[in-house]
């Protein structure tokens, strides 16, 4: 599955990228799915959304798609269909800060 | 003519500095990897163009950077860094105890001879070596295993922040740890001993000579004297004569004692350097007058250097990294403000000049002589 991520401006540099990324992502379609493909494709990356070892999210990164904040999702929940078909980026974010 | 290269680490991003010998003109390129907490950036001694630079970030965490070609172009290596086993617990402020987690890079050494072999200091505090250029670090877990379990965090962090390798002795490695101590390894860092002792914590330690637990801000040797190390403590300027194996205080006349840099002239192994500032509750500079004192008697007595450095109205930091000296025959002295100045003095401290006004607040200041 063709599949479009977005990712904030600090990575999309790191990543040496512009504009959203595309992964064809075998199914099931999940958020460890798409990250696993995402850091061996773009190994820079590795790190800096979800630690290395543990995998877990880091702590101000955020996951969205379609409007709706999937950071609590499980990470191996199937994403919506608008995400697997192409339709909606998967959305990684760095949490809002500031005063 | 030589070129003069200063590399800055800035808390949003890295500068590279250059200049001729003279040191009056500086041409400011950056800033490289805008937006990042860059903690330090250095070089290997034995190769000018291989550089290395520590990448943070309060959301991304930490990357790793390297460049063969002096800064042009720069490619991400290994940015893991895995404690050695089950990483074990340290004091917490609370008492107890508490998992040691790794937040960031502070510092990178490199070798003296080989561009690929470099250490990493760390917080929570560790020791971390790569044989490979960065691709990969392996812990020198023997630090943690010094007490490390009665190591407490103070306000900045429980960091691994200077890195001292003796230039007449490979396996002697010298590490100072804020709110651990100083520490030493004769055996290329496979077991180390506290080396603390003449250290008084009068107010910060229940025991206030204990083994371990002192706040120490940085050490600096001069490569002639390798046994001979100077030390800007929370409080106390402090020197030892035999490998840190006993300190005494040589804070002599300094307007205060509490400060983070200390460094050594590098053709003058007495002549050495410290940024007084007022207070562990005030960490500006006394009076709001910036001034560098140097003592070129090994401490005791010491010189305040003023000419061309703020005298009034001055509120600034400058931080344990923030701080550099150059090989040129007219030792050149560097540091960074918390203000974002970059001050140069190519007279050993005598006259200083402004080199950049504006910059994000300074983590570190290095210098390479091309």
């Amino acid at each position: 599955m063709i599949i479009r991520v977005s990712l904030p401006t600090h990575l999309r540099t790191l990543a040496q990228v512009t504009g959203t990324i595309t992964l064809d992502v075998p199914e099931p379609v999940t958020q460890q799915a798409i990250l696993d493909l995402l850091e061996s494709a773009y190994p820079m990356l590795r790190g800096t959304i979800r630690d290395s070892t543990s995998k877990e999210r880091r702590p101000f990164i955020r996951f969205f798609a379609c409007g709706e904040d999937l950071s609590h999702q499980p990470p191996e929940s199937p994403l919506p269909g608008e995400v697997t078909s192409g339709i909606e980026p998967f959305r990684i974010i760095g949490a809002m800060a500031g005063g | 003519m030589s070129t003069v290269r200063v590399l800055v680490g800035t808390r949003k991003g890295a500068f590279i500095l250059t200049a001729d010998q003279y040191r009056q003109n500086w041409t400011v390129d950056g800033p490289h990897f805008p937006g990042w907490e860059i903690y330090h950036i250095t070089s290997a001694p034995s190769d000018p163009k291989r550089l290395y630079a520590s990448q943070s970030s309060g959301w991304f965490g930490q990357v790793i950077q390297r460049s063969d070609d002096g800064g042009k172009t720069w490619e991400t290596v290994n940015n893991e860094f895995a404690y050695d086993g089950t990483p074990g617990t340290h004091q917490w402020y609370d008492g107890t105890q508490h998992p040691w987690e790794f937040k960031r890079v502070w510092h990178l050494q490199p070798s003296p001879t080989d561009p690929d072999s470099i250490y990493a200091g760390v917080e929570d505090a560790a020791l971390f070596h790569s044989k490979d250029g960065g691709k990969s670090w392996s812990e020198l877990s023997g630090l943690r295993e010094v007490k490390g379990n009665l190591w407490q965090p103070g306000a900045g962090g429980m960091c691994l922040h200077t890195i001292v390798l003796s230039p007449d002795n490979p396996d002697r490695i010298f590490v100072a740890i804020s709110a651990a101590g100083a520490f030493r390894s004769d055996d290329a860092g496979a077991s180390w001993r506290p080396i603390n002792q003449g250290l008084k914590s009068d107010y910060e330690l229940p025991d206030a000579e204990a083994e371990v637990g002192h706040c120490v801000h940085s050490i600096a040797m001069h490569p002639s004297r390798p046994n001979i190390l100077f030390m800007q403590k929370h409080w106390d300027v402090m020197r030892t004569d035999n490998g840190g194996d006993s300190w005494h205080e040589v804070s002599g006349n300094l307007p205060s004692d509490f400060g983070f840099p200390i460094a050594v002239h590098a053709h003058e192994p007495d002549t050495i350097y410290v940024v007084p500032i007022t207070s562990d509750s005030y960490h500006y500079p006394p009076d709001g007058k910036l001034r560098v004192y140097r003592s070129r008697s090994g401490g005791d007595q010491w010189d305040a250097l003023t000419d061309g450095l703020p005298q009034e109205n001055c509120y600034v930091n400058v931080l344990r990294n923030a701080f550099a000296i150059d090989s040129l025959e007219s030792c050149g002295v560097y540091f960074g403000t918390t203000g974002g100045q970059v001050y140069v003095s190519p007279d050993s401290g005598d006259h200083w000049v402004t080199a950049v006004h504006d910059l994000p607040p300074v983590l570190s200041i290095e210098v390479q002589i091309l």
